[in-house]
């Protein structure tokens, strides 16, 4: 899923300081999942900007709203009657649902309510940890399923480097180094060797170096 | 003594090798300014100690005077520069133009790093670039030589003469890939190895013999590095703040062992025995000196281990 964590208060406050009526929306998809932006985090949120309007002696309208979903044009248009009524939308969705609102409703003003931080999952509960850089072409069966792109901090593919330290990333104690994993499954299934071979300078055309990604399947165009 | 190999370049290090002789590289990091009397004033310290002189490309991640510039303020004082290059800060073209320009004034060495991640360094909030890994950089250097080709394929005129060296810590984990990722490096085209600062000779030694059942000895020179020590406080942040450094605990304790203004004299002491011990290992080509802000003591540590006075590459 896509994991995001909630901008500081203080932050959405800014954004929406002098604004009399604020439409909070929460989006079901990952940022549920993540807990983060869901309904119920758009209910917290509303109340605190609530709060913080009463203590400043201003009444903010301060409406709810969740979504299916916010990256889907379907469902983004279920609350076309009443966004122009706000004025302003904070999403707490992920970085895709402030803007597909934003290119939707040209006229409104869009917030973004979190801060979107990568592709991964729970590992355990309370903890999420990045597993893909979205490069566009995946490669880790070289690497016994482990993505060294997104989970070393030099991207390395023929690591590791001189930096690992008791199975940690050079970079901090608390990082683990992908490339001890890689080396240890490999020495568990007997197949260290398999590591000699060279891998060869990627071709990054696929991830974001491209130049903005798009993906069209003739098939389902209507 | 190394068999005598075939030497591919002008690369006065190279020829010193295959000759058989143990070589001695040193290094010195560029100053956080644009005064080349810096650089300058640091390589007459060392240059009739050693055969050739690295210069780091902003080591630790903090921003100095570039790797490129200073090599070329070495050769023009007439000395053996090796270019250091990290991945960290350059894209495929960044690199190849970078070799090409050290080429086009006949630098002859280069080293080919990853480099340490930019959080340690000044800009701890900049992008990294590592488009290729060190291991990557080995061949694409090789290729632009020895095929006259770019990265990209298209044909190099006048292509850049580098011999090419990399780094190897015996000391990193996991130690079961370390011999196996210097004989990737080997086959990438790796023809030099300058190994990270040996304290654990007990495990540099185990590592030696497994370079030397792969009979990687015979196809890389390996220079085992050394860093002399300055004091006990500087042995115990290198065992426990510095990632991938083994600095055992009987070193620590015979630095700490003796009155703070004599743990220098120690330090160089510990490091002349390194150099006597490892000179009698087999497979090791040389030594690389890495005396942090301390260039003043690398004659000092090559003439009380035996390796001075320095061959002439031009008597060869």
């Amino acid at each position: 899923m896509i994991v995001a964590e909630a901008k500081p208060i203080s932050e959405i406050l800014t954004m929406v300081k002098g604004l009399k009526k604020v439409l909070v929306l929460g989006c079901k998809g990952c940022v549920t999942v993540c807990n983060v932006g869901g309904a119920k985090e758009a209910g917290i949120l509303a109340s605190s900007i609530r709060i913080a309007g009463r203590k400043e002696g201003i009444m903010v309208d301060v409406g709810e709203h969740t979504l299916e979903r916010q990256c889907d044009p379907e469902y983004i248009e279920e609350v076309k009657d009443i966004v122009p009524s706000y004025d302003a939308v904070v999403s707490i969705a992920c970085g895709v649902g402030p803007q597909f609102l934003s290119e939707r409703y040209p006229g409104a003003k869009v917030f973004p309510g979190v801060n979107t931080k990568f592709m991964g999952g729970a590992v355990a509960h309370g903890i999420w940890s990045e597993r893909c850089a979205g490069c566009g072409t995946c490669v880790i069966h070289y690497f016994g399923g482990m993505c060294p792109i997104a989970r070393c901090s030099k991207s390395l593919m023929n690591g590791p480097c001189g930096g690992s330290s008791h199975g940690k990333c050079e970079i901090s104690k608390d990082v683990d180094c992908i490339w001890d994993m890689i080396v240890r499954k490999a020495m568990d299934q007997g197949r260290l060797n398999d590591l000699l071979e060279f891998r060869p300078p990627k071709s990054w055309t696929t991830a974001r170096d491209g130049g903005p990604r798009r993906m069209i399947r003739e098939e389902l165009v209507k | 003594m190394n068999q005598t190999r075939a030497v591919k370049t002008d690369s006065k290090l190279e020829k010193i090798l295959a000759a058989g002789h143990l070589a001695v590289t040193s290094e010195c990091g560029p100053p956080r300014g644009s005064d080349s009397d810096l650089i300058k004033k640091k390589a007459e310290l060392i240059k009739n100690h050693v055969d050739a002189i690295n210069i780091t490309d902003n080591q630790t991640s903090v921003t100095r005077l570039c790797s490129l510039a200073s090599c070329i303020h070495l050769k023009l004082m007439g000395l053996e520069p090796v270019l250091q290059m990290v991945v960290r800060d350059r894209n495929r073209i960044a690199i190849q133009s970078d070799v090409l320009g050290a080429a086009s004034f006949d630098i002859r060495n280069m080293l080919c790093l990853s480099g340490d991640h930019q959080r340690f360094g000044d800009s701890s909030q900049g992008q990294n670039v590592f488009d290729l890994d060190s291991m990557q950089l080995i061949q694409t250097v090789r290729r632009m030589r020895d095929e006259g080709k770019f990265l990209g394929g298209d044909e190099i005129k006048r292509p850049p003469k580098l011999f090419v060296g990399a780094a190897a810590n015996p000391f990193a984990d996991p130690f079961e890939i370390r011999v196996r990722r210097l004989a990737k490096k080997a086959a990438a085209g790796a023809e030099f190895i300058q190994t990270q600062c040996i304290y654990n000779l007990d495990r540099f030694e185990e590592w030696m013999k497994q370079v030397r059942d792969r009979g990687l000895h015979e196809k890389v020179y390996i220079l085992a590095g050394l860093t002399p020590l300055k004091s006990a406080g500087m042995a115990k942040y290198m065992k426990n703040r510095v990632p991938g450094m083994d600095v055992p605990d009987d070193v620590v304790k015979r630095m700490s062992g003796v009155p703070k203004e004599k743990q220098p004299e120690e330090g160089i002491k510990i490091c002349v025995e390194s150099v006597q011990r490892l000179k009698e290992l087999e497979g090791v080509a040389g030594f690389h000196i890495m005396a942090i802000e301390w260039e003043e003591k690398v004659p000092e540590i090559v003439e009380m281990g035996g390796l001075y006075p320095r061959p002439n590459p031009d008597a060869i």
